[in-house]
Order: structure tokens, then C-alpha cells, then sequence
């Protein structure tokens, strides 16, 4: 059995916590005093609402909206799911961004009735910044449509415009109904006429994360010394693989020193394994005595990425203060943190049209690209081939806040952006 | 090249945690209640710093209305993994700050332990302290960050929470702030439990099914018959076949009538049964429907 982490992108009117509502509820994932809770409180109102499910926080239920990301967990013979359900108004693209860092699959949430909206192209560009592979186009409320053929064949029609313009290559449309229970754990009487999976078929076949297929990257996070009587001398490089593999042998290379040594040791649970894999946490000892702290990269020797202090990355601006240019931070690169400032504001990108805009400040919730120089050179890789070497946040030196979260766009000036304010250029 | 199944995961993850603990903090603490959740813990602490010791100590709040069983077997499990335990009495909080002890039926001191374990992190000057709660305790926990910022009132505000991104968890805090950080956040009851079979982790006896002396509430739950509860002369006093979904103050976490003697009898019990942990065994929660998030508010954990 393993685990797949997917994001609900949609709103409270797409049905997108009755989605959810609906996978717990015929999942048999919802205990009995919370079904309970449910229907006393559903009483009073008139019917079971299983949007009420997915409902944290007394905010919200007073304003009757989700205000942040919220987890919710399941778990079918096949598989561990643990979906994200980020909100989806406008204002709310920090939260779509959090919630899509980590997920490996995204259900893009339609209402039969209106189609593919603003909202539909702009949670599904999110998405795909983020690096999520697969989709789901879910066609949702179709009995409201009267179960019509017709009109789900329209929406996906219409859909090939956004897969095409996001090069998405695994997009599922699946038509259902929530409310009703239509194709999401059982396939529905009502539309004969789709043969292809229900919701949750689909979400316990797709494949999950692939992080063993990228460039292996190991990070220090702590250094194990025991200075005990029977190890005086053990110094362990205790870390999680990001990805790829390492084994026993290994030329390697220490960044940002550049020294190099051999992987004499790697230890799982205090025992010597010949192979260990991502996201597996490992303890690593190398052959030769090199000076190594938090935060330093080891790579295969073959597998050097680009050590650099200067970066253009995308940035999902996370604060009520406005960025402007100049600005200094630190920035954090998993367990390294280091210095940075941001010089410049190349553009802002227009997450509903994909332009390019002129920007002389991002506002919360603005994706914009920048420049950045770090005071140690960072060993990074453009997001796009690596979401955890790819990736980072900007923390605000005063108050210690996270003000951006960062992909890595480029990391060698020969490909950095010349500043072309409200050209059309998207690359993901 | 070795295949990882759902619990590797989950291990991974949180070992990847506790290592951003020990990396970021000068002086982090484990909060470790007895229970499964902090058992947990432990075993996962061993896997990501030995052959190292742990870079915290073991932190027990101490309400005082404990199972005998499970505070043996605390000092047991810290002396057998050689690591400090620092054991702080909400009793000694209560003479020493004047409070009030609860009064009625079943006192809780529940909602006392805030007092002490906020006495605990000034004394020790602790920056961050781990604990074992889970997102699928509570509607509240699941939005709770799994580093989570305090101020120097312990106050959790769920609006202002910081934006928790990829794997990368943000310590830095200002003078008076602490975090708190929750490695097993996206572990369910039925995880953990998974967890205990698949490492053959121990745990204190009130887990398994026993013969155990109970007092029958109103609403049919079991409490176990502890010196702690004042009843009244017509209490209906059973002895029933019992066990514990979690170990808190013994006089609001309630028994569950259950015959499961072993690990994989308490899984099948879980999977059959459907009433979440928190709603069948703690009586503090159903006070108010949001009681969780206003406990929170005020730093509870």
C-alpha cells in the first residue's frame, strides 16, 4: 500500500467540500460521532450537509467559507490518501500554492453548468506551476444538467485549451455528481454513456510521487556525533534523500566546498544498507575527514548540480506588506539558510491570461519573477527538474515570517529572463 | 532498488521533522504524555539520531490523575533509552500559582496543564517542543501547522499561521515565541497502530483489553474507578472487560468496552469500530463543539 497526496482546487460552489464529503462519507472514513455531530447540526438546518466535514475552524463556519488549508486523510486497501483542500477565491492563491507544493495530483473542480471559468484556468496554471503532474477534470454537479452527454463533452472540449497551453499531459476528465454520489466511489446508474473510471478508481491507480527518478540530492540536516567511549570518533551526516538513490561506494562531492570523498557507510535505523532511496531518512559517513555542517549538499560526483549565488526563480508573494525591489531576506533551501536579496522584479504574471506584466511591487497573492543573490552560493536545480532541490522560501529577517514560497527558474545567467514587461511568454 | 509502502513514508517524513528540530533549535524538548502518540515518538527519535543521543529531553506534564501503569512505564521507557526525563506536577502549579483545583464529579486538570507546561517552557528556556498530535484528532488540528508558532502566552491563531510549503519548516522566531512542532500531524489512529505492529513497539498495559472496576456515565461511556472522581452513593459501579483509546487525566478519558488483548485485535477493533479516538474516550471535548480550538487559543497543546 502506498500513499498519494492530492489537492481539491474549486470553490465552495463548484461542491468542492461535498466532493470531499462524499469521498470520506462512502469510504467509510467518517467515525460515527462526527456523522453524529454532523446530523445534529444538520438538523437544525434542514438536511446531512457533508460539506460540514471538511469545515475546520469556527472562522470559517461563521463566514460559512474554508479560510485556509486544511488535511484530511483516507485510507482504501490500495492506498493512503491525504488530500489538501485549499480554498479557492481569488484572493486565496497563497493558499492554492502551500497546498499544491505537495501534492501529486490535483482535481480541478467544474460546475456542469458553467463550464470551464476564469477560476478553472487559473487554479489549473497554479497547479502546473507547482509541478503537479496529473489531473482530474472534474465535471461536477451533472445532475443538475439532467445527467446530459452532451454538455460534459462540451466542458472537456473546452478544457484542451488550458491542456494545451499548460503542455499537461495527464489530464482525466470523469463527470459526476457529489451531491448524489455519481462516479466518485461508486459508478453511476445515471450516466451509462461514460465507461471510464469513477473518481476513486482513478485516484488508487495513478501513479505517485516519482522522486526516485530525479538526479539523486541529499541535504545535512544534522551532524550525529556520539563522542561516546565506544564512538569516539562517528560522525554521521544524518539527512532525508530528496530524490534519486545513493548506495554504498559512491564518489561523491560535498557542496558548496567542492570537496570530495566516498560514501563509506549509509545507515538506516542503525543499519548498514547497501541502497537507500528517496524520501527515505538516511545517516551517511563518508571515507575521509571533511569539514561538513547543516545544510551542505552531497551529490554523486556525476551528478554535480549548479552552485550559484545568483538565481532568477517565481515567487508566490505571501505577505500583506508589499515586495518591492531591494529588499534583503533569508532565504531557506530546505536546511540551508543564507542570506539573500532581491534586486529585481522582472514581471508579474497574470495567473488568468499567462501575460507578462510590468511590476514595480508584488501584492499578496502576486506571482511574480525575480532576480536573486544569496551571500553562500546554494547548490539548486530549476524547479521543473527538481521540486525539493527546486525549491525555497523567503523568510522576513524581523519578524520571522514566511513571505514567499520560490521555485527556481534558472541558475545559470546564460538562461535568465531579459526583462520584457507584457511580452507572452510562459514556459512551465 | 528498495520500494517504500505508505508507513516508510510516514516514517520518513517525520524523522525528516525531528531532524529539522534538532537542526534549527538550541533547545528543543520532547512532550511525552505515556501514551502511544509519544511512544511513537520515541522510537522515531531513536531512528533519526542514534547511534547518537536525542538533542532534547523527554518532557511530562504530570495532571496528577494518571494511570499507575502508564507513569511506571514512562520511567521504565526513558531509563531503558537513556535519555533525560524532566517530569513537572500540575499539582505544584496549582499551590504555587493559588489556582483553583477542579471541583465536581469528574475534575478534570485538563485545562490546568496549559499553567504548567507554560511554567515548564520559561524554566527550561525551550524554543521548540514536539509533540504527538495528529490532524485527524480533531476538526481543529486539521489545519495546525506542523511547526507551529506560540507567543509568550502560548496562543495559537489559527489566521495568522505561516504558510507551510513543501517540506521546508520555518523556525525562525522572535524572544518569547516557541514552536510547536507535530511530527506525526498526517498519521491516523489507524496508522500509529499499524506503526506499533510493524516496529513491535510496547506499550502500557491499559492499551489491552482488562478487567477494570468502572463508573457508568449518563451517556452509557465507561470512566475506570480512580480515587480522583467524587461520586455520588447511587454511581452505578461495574467491573467490565476494558480497554483505553488514549491515557490522559483518568478522569475524563474514558474506557472502551473491548475484548482486543493484542495489537492486531486493537486494529481490527479500529477498522470495525468508526467512533474517532477523540470522541469516544475524551469527555472534554464535548463540552462545546469547538472545544478543541478554544483550548488551543489558549496554549493548550
Amino acid at each position: 500500500m502506498d500513499l498519494l497526496r492530492f489537492i481539491t482546487c474549486g470553490s465552495v460552489d463548484d461542491g468542492k467540500s461535498t466532493l470531499i464529503g462524499r469521498l470520506l462519507y462512502d469510504s467509510d472514513s467518517v467515525s460515527l460521532d462526527i456523522l453524529a455531530a454532523l446530523e445534529s447540526r444538520g438538523a437544525a438546518q434542514g438536511n446531512v450537509d457533508l460539506a460540514l466535514l471538511t469545515d475546520g475552524l469556527k472562522a470559517e463556519r461563521e463566514q460559512g467559507i474554508t479560510i485556509d488549508v486544511a488535511y484530511k486523510y483516507f485510507t482504501t486497501p490500495r492506498r493512503k490518501f491525504i488530500i489538501t483542500d485549499a480554498p479557492g477565491h481569488v484572493q486565496y492563491t497563497r493558499n492554492m500554492v502551500t497546498g499544491a507544493s505537495n501534492a501529486d495530483l490535483a482535481i480541478v473542480l467544474v460546475d456542469a453548468r458553467h463550464g470551464v471559468i476564469e477560476q478553472t484556468r487559473r487554479h489549473s496554471i497554479i497547479a502546473a506551476l507547482l509541478g503537479i503532474k496529473h489531473f482530474v477534470l472534474a465535471v461536477n454537479k451533472m445532475d443538475l444538467v439532467g445527467y446530459d452527454e452532451d454538455v460534459f463533452h462540451k466542458i472537456v472540449a473546452d478544457y484542451q485549451d488550458i491542456t494545451k497551453l499548460l503542455k499537461l499531459t495527464d489530464v482525466t476528465p470523469i463527470p459526476m455528481s457529489a451531491l448524489q454520489g455519481d462516479n466518485i466511489v461508486r459508478n453511476s446508474e445515471h450516466m451509462a454513456w461514460y465507461t471510464g473510471p469513477n473518481l476513486l478508481e482513478h485516484l488508487e491507480a495513478v501513479p505517485g510521487a516519482e522522486e526516485t527518478k530525479a538526479e539523486p540530492r541529499f541535504q545535512v540536516q544534522y551532524v550525529v556525533r556520539p563522542q561516546t567511549a565506544e564512538l569516539p570518533d562517528y560522525r554521521g551526516y544524518a539527512g532525508q534523500i530528496q530524490s534519486g538513490s545513493y548506495r554504498r561506494g559512491d564518489k561523491v562531492q560535498v557542496l558548496p566546498s567542492g570537496l570530495e570523498s566516498t560514501i563509506e557507510a549509509i545507515e538506516i535505523n542503525q543499519q548498514e544498507v547497501e541502497e537507500a532511496v528517496a524520501p527515505q531518512g538516511v545517516i551517511i559517513r563518508l571515507a575521509d575527514d571533511v569539514d561538513i555542517s547543516r545544510g551542505d549538499t552531497i551529490v554523486p560526483a556525476h551528478h554535480v548540480p549548479h552552485l550559484t549565488r545568483e538565481l532568477e526563480a517565481t515567487l508566490c508573494w505571501m505577505a500583506e506588506t508589499p515586495l518591492r525591489a531591494g529588499r534583503r531576506f533569508l532565504l531557506q533551501h530546505h536546511a540551508a539558510l543564507v542570506k539573500a536579496s532581491l534586486p529585481t522584479i522582472l514581471y508579474r504574471l497574470d495567473v488568468q491570461s499567462l501575460t507578462h506584466l510590468g511590476a514595480e511591487e508584488a501584492r499578496l497573492n502576486d506571482i511574480v519573477r525575480v532576480r536573486l543573490k544569496t551571500a553562500v552560493p546554494l547548490a539548486a536545480d530549476p524547479y521543473r527538474q527538481n521540486r525539493k532541490s527546486g525549491s525555497f522560501i523567503l523568510v522576513d529577517e524581523q519578524t520571522g515570517n514566511t513571505v514567499a514560497a520560490g521555485l527556481i527558474e534558472a541558475v545559470d545567467p546564460d538562461y535568465f529572463t531579459v526583462a520584457e514587461p507584457g511580452a507572452v511568454a510562459f514556459s512551465i | 532498488m528498495p520500494t517504500l509502502d505508505y508507513l516508510d513514508r510516514l516514517e520518513a517524513e517525520a524523522i525528516h521533522i525531528l531532524r529539522e528540530v534538532a537542526g534549527q533549535f538550541e533547545r528543543p524538548a520532547l512532550l511525552f504524555s505515556g501514551g502511544k502518540d509519544s511512544i511513537v515518538l520515541t522510537r522515531l527519535a531513536e531512528k533519526a539520531f542514534r547511534p547518537g543521543k536525542f538533542p532534547f529531553p523527554l518532557v511530562h506534564v504530570d495532571t496528577g490523575h494518571n494511570f499507575p501503569e502508564v507513569l511506571a512505564f514512562r520511567d521504565a521507557l526513558a531509563a531503558q533509552l537513556g535519555e533525560k526525563l524532566v517530569v513537572r506536577k500540575v499539582e505544584d502549579t496549582i499551590k504555587q500559582k493559588g489556582l483553583q483545583d477542579p471541583t465536581g464529579k469528574y475534575p478534570s486538570r485538563n485545562p490546568l496543564q496549559t499553567y504548567t507546561l507554560l511554567d515548564v517552557i520559561e524554566e527550561f528556556e525551550f524554543d521548540a517542543c514536539i509533540g504527538g498530535a495528529r490532524r485527524d484528532e480533531e476538526k481543529a488540528r486539521a489545519k495546525e501547522r506542523i511547526f507551529s508558532v506560540r507567543d509568550d502566552f502560548g496562543q495559537w491563531d489559527p489566521k495568522r499561521q505561516r504558510p507551510e510549503l513543501w517540506n521546508i519548516y520555518n523556525g525562525k522566531i522572535q524572544k518569547g515565541e516557541n514552536v510547536r512542532v507535530f511530527p506525526i500531524s498526517n498519521w491516523t489512529e489507524l496508522d500509529v497502530w499499524n506503526y506499533i505492529r510493524r516496529e513491535n513497539i510496547a506499550l502500557p498495559e491499559i492499551y489491552f483489553a482488562h478487567e477494570r472496576q468502572c463508573v457508568v456515565l449518563p451517556g452509557g461511556q465507561l470512566l475506570g474507578l480512580t480515587e480522583h472522581l467524587h461520586l455520588d452513593a447511587d454511581d452505578e459501579i461495574v467491573s467490565r472487560q476494558v480497554r483505553f483509546r488514549t491515557v490522559g487525566d483518568a478522569t475524563c478519558t474514558a474506557a472502551v468496552a473491548s475484548d482486543a488483548s493484542t495489537v492486531e485485535d486493537i486494529i481490527a477493533d479500529i477498522i470495525q469500530a468508526k467512533v474517532s479516538e477523540r470522541g469516544a474516550t475524551r469527555l472534554d471535548d464535548t463540552i462545546s463543539e469547538t472545544g478543541m480550538e478554544d483550548r488551543k487559543r489558549n496554549g493548550y497543546f
